[in-house]
């Protein structure tokens, strides 16, 4: 009897978290793992793609730590990253402020902000090594917000009663990324990393198992060239771009992820995608890009539409202005709703309540999809000065933009002053899924790594403001460091590779095959205008509001997609040296799989949980109901092939200790 | 208010680094003022795809003026005629229906062009490699609040590291001087405790590196600090300059 069970029972997964109770342990784990020693560590190259918070951090950490680092970078410099624009805040249980912060209670936080779908082990670690973080940052120059004593500043963040948030300005993720990159150039200096700028990974090298190194694209020679390592570490960031319009960069994509997806590291948890709420609503059908306002802004910002359905339409149609309507006809709707957070609820809940409002007909914008933002009960009681002390350059990049200053007076009503509202609405910024990691941040192929964004372990559901960075960093400076010399530490007799070896022919033969294939196809349609096709059946049937048909409709339509895309695709130009459409086509491909991939896991997960809103699955409120008895769970998936075959489920169950599973309550 | 608007677009189109170079009109049709300038150009790439030609290259990622990868002088100023933007930042609202918008890239010894407007910017990150940095290894930090920084320096330091490595300052320069961005680095570092201790020595590498890398000395135009995007100052220069002289009178 017992024999049958384990014959039907799925794969098991082994996340090796550690014995112990929950706060002993990282601890526990660090005291009994194995290291490398110094002299071994000259011995041991490491490849790490991305130089983004986690990919810096980590390469410039292993390179002091001794070990030969080559670092891989798309942009003209490691400084170029995406983390760069990250704009409010990094979090950190320091509890500076004496307002009842602990480790314990980030890690609670972190671990309810994500709907309970995260793995409790790797958060609380997190919250561990987080004040590490912020004392890292400040011995490395970073000029971190200041109060008049010369202490750090702090601020308040969604899904947080305490202010834990440490800040720049609103330029943090360039601070703390232009911090990672001076200890990167520290190291590059130092001989210890070499740096590869304008290159691309096109695949992972496996031998015998294990990843052994990389194909790269020369971006600017269009040649391929072979790098060999004892362990490959992807920091390449997450899918946004799937969506084609969201607030990544324009060139952040998901091919390396897929590259590794396809040599059979598990992708988990596709569907949990970030919708942020403060974004600038699309204007026009040319726009390449969504620009995110701040969630810092809701510190002091208010969020409202009309209470009336008729201000709306005049809204709607241009006949009046936000100003013009008087506090006692604005609905605050979070402060409504969510009375014991406000205008700081988590993102996910923030959005869904703002595309609640404009489904209802109350957007105030002349597409309907916008609420406004707004300041005036700020300016009124702060006065001007501070509050543009606080957010100026941020109504400086919206004015830029829109053509309207937020923190202008705009009105009079009663003797009340009011102010220019900001107009935001709901995009795609942020993806918690991402490629599947045990507690080591080893994927399911031995010797391939992943951190920072593109791994899935640490924001379940749904990731809290302010958190990316942390994880970025505490991933690159702290965890991996340690964890990778676990696996490392029976590698040292193993000489170096050579990129001779059959494997790397053969990946290269696949990988200028993909790229001959894209060339050949020689039909009429740019990337762009296929890209731009995915995006809409992405943001219309697998975005914010989900359902069994809509996504069933988005698998039939992505798989007509992709058939245009291999038959219709045109690119100018040849191989030889830099072209960029080529590069863009390479990404959309694996774009479209990654669509397919975040369509399935929807499909499969009948719950509603964070960033994942099943339509079917809400309470009479409309608030997201979960199925803990079903989904508790991590949706981990094995690719099967490009085309017809549907990836495999393999589940990784989540068991929890020292939480209670319940439901999100922001009410009260 | 949204109004459609046409031009004609002269950019400089060079197939290689060793090729020759040259200027190429286009006419630019019906172009909605609210859209970005690198929108425009991604309109007119659109266009050139569908008549089989190869699109123009340029530099850009974040669309929104932090990540100091686009660039363009764009009639006869880096960044375009806004003051305190980034060439992504620019909107078409900015320009006349009828005229010539002239698109060049950064013109400079150090920062070679790569392909039509992209330009290698590398030498660049050599110098913060000789020097930008603290020298801090991970872990072992003390407390993040022992040691108190005043606002004051904080927030200059900030200023000062607010800098994207854009190259403006340097296209900008007639002298083709990276003064302004090495000086923001060095400032940062000289205004705050932790950069303190090689403070000497960063300011002579840094410099050194300079000029090694081919950029050309500072003759106090300040053209560089107009046209900053991000406008760090030209006091950062002053300071440099003081920083230096201390070091090598200590020397």
């Amino acid at each position: 009897m017992e024999e049958t069970i384990i014959k039907t029972a799925q794969p098991v997964i082994d996340s090796k978290i550690p014995e112990g109770p929950i706060a002993e342990k990282w601890t526990n784990y660090k005291a009994h793992q194995k290291l490398v020693n110094p002299a071994n560590k000259r011995r041991l190259d490491i490849i790490v793609v991305g130089t983004g918070l986690a990919g810096a951090s980590a390469a410039a950490t292993l390179g002091e730590m001794g070990f030969n680092v080559l670092n891989f970078c798309i942009q003209d410099s490691p400084r170029r990253a995406h983390s760069i624009a990250a704009q409010g805040g990094i979090n950190a249980a320091k509890n500076y402020q004496n307002d009842g912060d602990s480790v314990y209670r980030l890690f609670y936080d972190t671990v309810k902000g994500g709907d309970y779908r995260a793995r409790e082990a790797n958060v609380y670690r997190l919250a561990e090594v987080s004040n590490n973080i912020i004392d890292q940052c400040v011995a490395q120059g970073v000029p971190f917000a200041r109060e008049y004593g010369g202490l750090l500043a702090n601020r308040s963040f969604g899904g947080a009663q305490v202010s834990r948030t440490f800040y720049a300005k609103g330029q943090t993720g360039q601070q703390l990324l232009l911090g990672a990159y001076s200890s990167l150039n520290r190291q590059i200096h130092a001989g210890k990393v070499k740096s590869y700028n304008r290159y691309e990974m096109h695949d992972v090298v496996i031998v015998d198992g294990r990843a052994r190194g990389i194909i790269a694209k020369n971006l600017v020679t269009g040649k391929l060239e072979r790098f060999a390592a004892h362990a490959v570490v992807i920091a390449t960031g997450g899918y946004g771009n799937t969506y084609f319009l969201s607030t990544n960069a324009m060139g952040c994509n998901c091919s390396a992820a897929m590259a590794c997806y396809r040599k059979g590291a598990m992708f988990a948890n596709p569907a949990y995608v970030q919708i942020h709420p403060t974004c600038i609503p699309v204007h026009g059908d040319k726009q390449s890009k969504l620009t995110l306002m701040s969630e810092s802004l809701r510190n002091d910002g208010r969020i409202w539409v009309p209470k009336d359905i008729e201000d709306a339409k005049r809204l709607q149609a241009g006949e009046i202005k936000g100003s013009d309507i008087p506090e006692e006809k604005r609905d605050y709707y979070l402060e409504r709703r969510y009375p014991a957070f406000g205008n700081l609820v988590p993102r996910d809940v923030a959005s869904r309540a703002a595309k609640e409002r404009c489904d209802k007909g109350f957007g105030v914008n002349n597409t309907g999809l916008a609420v406004f933002l707004d300041f005036s009960e700020a300016i009124n009681r702060l006065g001007i000065d501070v509050i543009r002390q606080r957010y100026g350059n941020l109504f400086d990049m919206y004015e830029e933009i829109t053509d309207v200053n937020p923190g202008e007076l705009a009105n009079e009503i009663n003797g009340e002053k009011y102010y220019n509202p900001m107009m935001i609405f709901p995009a795609i910024h942020y993806t918690m899924g991402g490629i599947w990691v045990d507690y080591e941040l080893q994927t399911s192929v031995k010797g391939l790594f992943a951190i920072g964004e593109c791994n899935f372990s640490d924001h379940g559901a749904n990731r809290l403001g302010a958190s990316a960075l942390m994880q970025g960093l505490a991933d690159g400076y702290f965890v991996l460091p340690y964890t990778i010399q676990n696996y490392l530490s029976d590698q040292i007799t193993v000489p170096h590779f050579s990129t001779d070896l059959p494997e790397f022919d053969e990946a290269e033969k696949r990988v200028q095959a993909n790229l001959d294939n894209l060339m050949s196809i020689g039909g009429k349609r740019s990337v762009d205008s296929i890209h731009k096709e995915l995006g809409h059946i992405m943001w219309e049937y697998v975005g914010m509001g989900r359902t069994k048909e809509g996504l069933e409709t988005a698998l039939a339509k992505l798989k007509e997609l992709r058939h245009e895309f291999e038959t219709n695709l045109f690119i100018p130009g040849t191989q030889e040296g830099m072209n960029v459409e080529l590069d863009k086509a390479f990404r959309l491909r694996d774009f479209i799989t990654m669509g397919e991939l975040i369509a399935h896991d929807a499909l499969n997960r009948n719950e509603s949980c964070g960033g994942h809103f099943r339509e079917e699955y809400q309470t009479e409120e409309g608030e997201a109901k979960r199925d803990d008895d079903n989904y508790f769970y991590v949706a981990c998936w094995k690719y099967n092939g490009d085309d017809e075959t549907a990836p495999t489920l393999i589940k990784e169950p989540l068991h929890y200790e020292a939480i209670k599973v319940q439901t999100r309550n922001y009410k009260n | 208010m949204e109004k459609n608007i046409s031009f004609k677009l002269k950019v400089w189109r060079q197939a290689g680094p060793k090729e020759k170079g040259q200027f190429v009109t286009y006419d630019v049709n019906d172009i909605p003022t609210d859209t970005s300038f690198l929108e425009m150009l991604d309109i007119v790439n659109e266009q050139l795809i569908e008549k089989g030609e190869e699109p123009i290259v340029f530099d850009h990622d974040c669309r929104e003026g932090i990540c100091g990868m686009c660039s363009l002088y764009v009639n006869g100023h880096p960044h375009g005629p806004a003051t305190g933007a980034t060439t992504c930042q620019l909107y078409m609202r900015r320009f006349h229906d009828g005229e010539t918008i002239t698109v060049e890239p950064w013109r400079s010894a150090a920062f070679p062009v790569i392909k039509d407007l992209m330009v290698n910017r590398n030498a660049f990150d050599q110098i913060q490699q000789a020097g930008g940095y603290v020298s801090f290894n991970t872990g072992g930090a003390q407390d993040a609040n022992a040691i108190p920084i005043s606002k004051v320096a904080a927030d200059e330091a900030m200023d000062s590291a607010s800098c994207i490595g854009c190259g403006a300052c340097v296209a900008a320069c007639k002298n083709g001087s990276a003064m302004l961005f090495v000086s923001a680095k060095v400032s940062q570092f000289a205004l705050l405790p932790q950069g303190r201790a090689e403070a000497k020595k960063r300011v002579k590498a840094m410099l050194s590196k300079m000029d090694e890398l081919g950029f050309g000395n500072c003759t106090n135009t300040g053209a560089c600090a107009a046209e900053c995007p991000k406008n760090i100052k030209l006091s950062n220069i002053s300071r440099l300059n003081r920083e230096f002289v201390c070091a090598k009178c200590s020397d």
